[in-house]
């Protein structure tokens, strides 16, 4: 302890108090410990799947289940449909970004027209996902209920749909949520908040957490439709 | 309250005239409403947090005096008016019934280690000492601050309410495993009861969440100017590694509630396989699996043993090194072994799950993971009886509670270590040996590291003193006691008395322990009277204690002692004091103590 106890800290140190070590506010901090937090929720969620599937002896093939796409007619079209709202997810990530970098040079109505598409898209994935649930339901599958075989012709488990809404539902969620923070957020610019803060970086913490749904999404895709 | 103006012309009159009018620009009119109930003040928080957690502190312990009656007292009525209160659910032919038995011991533990040793205790000091220790005027966040307390609060009341319902609380234990837990029809407790005590828990995360996110970002970003991350006191170490814990623990417990939630109430088979009631026939779930939920409970639930410890190992450090008037020996010893436990508390979960068709070589790498923390926690026991030696040691009753504290920690410790080898629980496994070793190592020690930081602070907190004589009482019988309780019981779990049973009565080989069963019932009474003491000395001393009549009563180095005696909201007067040293300068130089606040001098030794 020699050194900390004789030796002053300059406080232009990082870590020596007085500033932030990361340069950053407080609210950021929390949005990143908050999104840890959640990876800590969904990772249990995926973890459970994965230890279930992986002791039982056989499961539903993703291409016969998710075949169909709105307004197409028969059932050959494996994964169309779920690559479209991955697509639009994506995408509304992106608009996300330039939303943010619009909130850093402080163009307002760039970050309008952004916040805009970005709710359009997340509104866009409910949607898809609300279209695909219903559908689901009327082909019989729902919480407990599981009418696809296995990729082996055997009666399936009904813990393919059981995690299936499970997690997509708690997905759709945090989606949900994000549209929710984002149509605030847009309220917020409106009515010039963020031009009287003199800096938009609320924008950037409702950009992590869109982001992160966005990525969190990358990995029910992979690992309910693809595997 | 006019001692309020007392107290601060009375701090004015010990500054400069500009700092006392500085004070008064400071001051804004509160109401009731916002002072004490829906308050930002992290202090106001932190006294809510711990006056919650009191109550439920004299519930959960009520609740353990009504079960160890029916063990120590098999055969005798419980008194007329206890039958009174609790009713007749409760109590059926003046005793209480198998299921009020099974409510009782699982309330008593989620109420003891979620509301009281986590909300109670880390929400208590986290609130008060954060800001006070690291040199901000408030939390990063005060409105969800505000906010945690609320959720805690409301968690509390559905708790509460579960009590009430007609079919009783959930009694499935604390721990909550299905299939009991996930089948309505399994118990009467598992009915409504538990919907409340998951809808309770589910509310207690989120206030969790909130509160850990903001102690961090305080400690991380918030620290005044000199308070470099080396320089925090041992508090703000074990307060910021329980809130990592915290953040990163309750989710997973989360995740599990809302599959056990489904499981409950919409058909699904998580947790749930091949199930045959005998009248009711198959029951048509499958494909589930228990030891899943067993996996994601202990995923929480051996971190939330430590979010238990850690805030009474910071708190005992600080008091202890203040009141021995040495440093702390090792301070870097001890970061690295709060860093070390925090880091080993998420790779050990599965020995609480040996028994439960685990399999053995995955069991034998968390036997190794497990025994890995008898090192940081050793280091950190013999870094306080270093700190101990040659002390010279002033015996307030804070200091009395942190070294005994020690004690309890080693007793309770070393049988973790017993507890930690597979093979050995094949034998201890839910007998009263694992009953003695928690509640020595987390329950006893925990509340003693609560006692010793109320006694501390209560100063901070109320502007008073709580009476001493009381305080010593308090602390010998309760010593005494919680080895008399506790210590007895590892003879009953090597003789393999299983834990959790309603009578034992049926079994001859149990009989030798009848007379010590009513004695650890007979001294858990005479103990729990203790701490009512103890509680009318905290509220009897809020309005009449002594004084404090100086700003650092115990001679201490941290900020919170440059604060006025009672301090408003933000703190400090005028400007947040800069640091210029770590808080353990005691005994340098041939001077008592150095505040953190004093620069270094020219000539200062370096050791």
């Amino acid at each position: 302890m020699a050194t900390t106890n004789t030796v002053s800290a300059a406080p232009e140190k990082l870590w020596g108090g007085g500033r932030s070590p990361f340069n950053v506010e407080y609210g950021k901090i929390m949005m990143w410990y908050f999104l840890m937090s959640d990876t800590f929720t969904f990772g249990a969620f995926l973890i459970s799947y994965g230890t279930t599937r992986f002791a039982t002896n056989a499961w539903p093939d993703p291409n016969k289940v998710f075949n169909t796409f709105p307004g197409l007619t028969g059932n050959n079209y494996p994964l169309l449909f779920v690559s479209l709202m991955t697509f639009i997810l994506i995408i509304s990530s992106v608009t996300m970004v330039l939303a943010v970098q619009a909130g850093h040079a402080m163009d307002k109505r760039k970050v309008v027209i952004n916040l805009i598409l970005t709710i359009i898209g997340g509104l866009a994935f409910l949607s898809c996902q609300a279209w695909e649930w219903t559908h689901l339901y009327h082909e019989g599958a729902w919480w407990g209920r599981n009418p696809f075989p296995n990729w082996n012709g055997t009666v399936a488990s009904p813990n393919f749909t059981n995690f299936f809404f499970t997690i997509t539902g708690f997905h759709g969620f945090h989606v949900f949520s994000g549209v929710i923070i984002n149509i605030i957020m847009l309220i917020m610019t409106l009515s010039n908040v963020f031009e009287r803060r003199g800096h938009y970086l609320m924008i950037e913490k409702a950009g992590l957490y869109w982001h992160f749904v966005d990525l969190v999404w990358v990995f029910v895709f992979t690992l309910f439709y693809l595997v | 309250m006019s001692n309020e103006a007392i107290l601060q012309t009375g701090v004015g009159g010990a500054h400069t005239a500009g700092v006392h009018e500085e004070h008064h620009e400071h001051h804004h009119h509160e109401t009731f409403i916002t002072k004490y109930i829906f308050s930002q003040d992290h202090k106001m928080i932190a006294k809510q947090f711990l006056i919650t957690g009191m109550v439920w502190a004299v519930i959960g312990g009520a609740m353990s005096l009504l079960f160890r009656w029916q063990l120590g007292y098999p055969n005798e009525p419980l008194p007329m008016w206890v039958q009174d209160i609790l009713g007749k659910w409760w109590v059926k032919d003046g005793h209480i019934t198998p299921e009020a038995y099974y409510a009782l011991v699982t309330t008593h533990g989620t109420v003891l280690i979620f509301f009281v040793l986590t909300a109670g205790l880390s929400g208590t000091f986290a609130n008060l000492l954060i800001p006070l220790q690291v040199g901000a005027r408030d939390m990063a966040s005060p409105l969800m601050n505000m906010l945690s307390y609320w959720f805690f609060f409301t968690a509390s009341i559905v708790m509460l309410s579960s009590m009430f319902v007609e079919t009783g609380p959930f009694s499935g234990g604390w721990t909550a495993y299905p299939p009991l837990s996930a089948l309505g029809d399994a118990s009467p407790g598992s009915k409504t009861g538990m919907d409340l005590w998951l809808i309770a828990m589910a509310l207690f995360v989120v206030s969790q969440l909130l509160a850990g996110l903001n102690y961090i970002s305080t400690v991380l970003n918030m620290r005044t100017k000199g308070m470099s991350m080396t320089r925090l006191p041992l508090t703000i170490w074990g307060l910021f590694f329980t809130a990592i814990l915290g953040v990163l623990s309750f989710p997973v417990l989360f995740s599990g509630f809302i599959l056990l939630i489904f499981d409950r109430n919409f058909g699904t088979s998580f947790y749930l396989s091949d199930i045959f009631i005998s009248g009711v026939g198959p029951l048509p779930h499958e494909g589930g699996s228990p030891i899943l939920y067993q996996h994601l409970f202990w995923f929480l639930g051996h971190p939330e043993v430590y979010i238990i410890i850690l805030p009474a190992m910071g708190i005992v450090s600080e008091i202890m090194s203040i009141n021995a008037r040495k440093p702390i020996f090792g301070y870097m010893a001890m970061v690295g072994s709060l860093f070390a436990i925090a880091v080993l508390s998420f790779l050990v979960w599965a020995h609480h799950m040996f028994v439960s068709g685990l399999n053995p070589f995955l069991g034998s790498i968390f036997v190794l993971l497990t025994l890995l923390i008898a090192v940081p926690s050793a280091i950190k026991v013999f870094n306080w009886l270093t700190t101990l030696w040659r002390g010279n040691i002033r015996f307030t009753p804070a200091m009395l509670f942190a070294i005994g504290f020690v004690s309890i920690f080693i007793s309770g410790g070393l049988t973790g270590i017993f507890l930690g080898n597979s093979a050995l629980d094949i034998h201890l496994h839910d007998t009263y040996f694992v009953i003695a070793h928690f509640h020595l190592v987390m329950g006893v020690a925990a509340m003693f590291g609560m006692f010793a930081g109320v006694y501390h602070w209560y100063p901070k907190m109320y502007g008073r003193y709580m009476n001493n004589t009381l305080a010593y009482i308090h602390f010998w019988l309760t010593m005494i006691g919680a080895y008399l309780i506790f210590w007895p019981m590892h003879y009953q779990g090597f003789a393999g008395m299983p834990r959790r049973y309603y009578d034992y009565t049926p079994w001859v080989s149990f009989d030798h322990f009848e007379g010590l069963n009513r004695f650890m019932s007979t001294v858990a009474i005479i103990v729990f009277s203790v701490q009512i003491l103890f509680l009318f000395n905290f509220f009897y001393s809020i309005w009449k204690g002594r004084k404090v009549r100086t700003q650092n009563p115990w001679g201490a180095n941290t900020l919170e002692w440059t604060t006025p005696i009672k301090p408003g909201h933000g703190n400090w007067t005028g400007e947040i004091p800069e640091v210029h040293r770590w808080p353990y300068d005691y005994g340098k130089d041939n001077r008592e103590f150095i505040p953190q606040t004093t620069p270094v001098g020219a000539d200062e030794n370096i050791h």
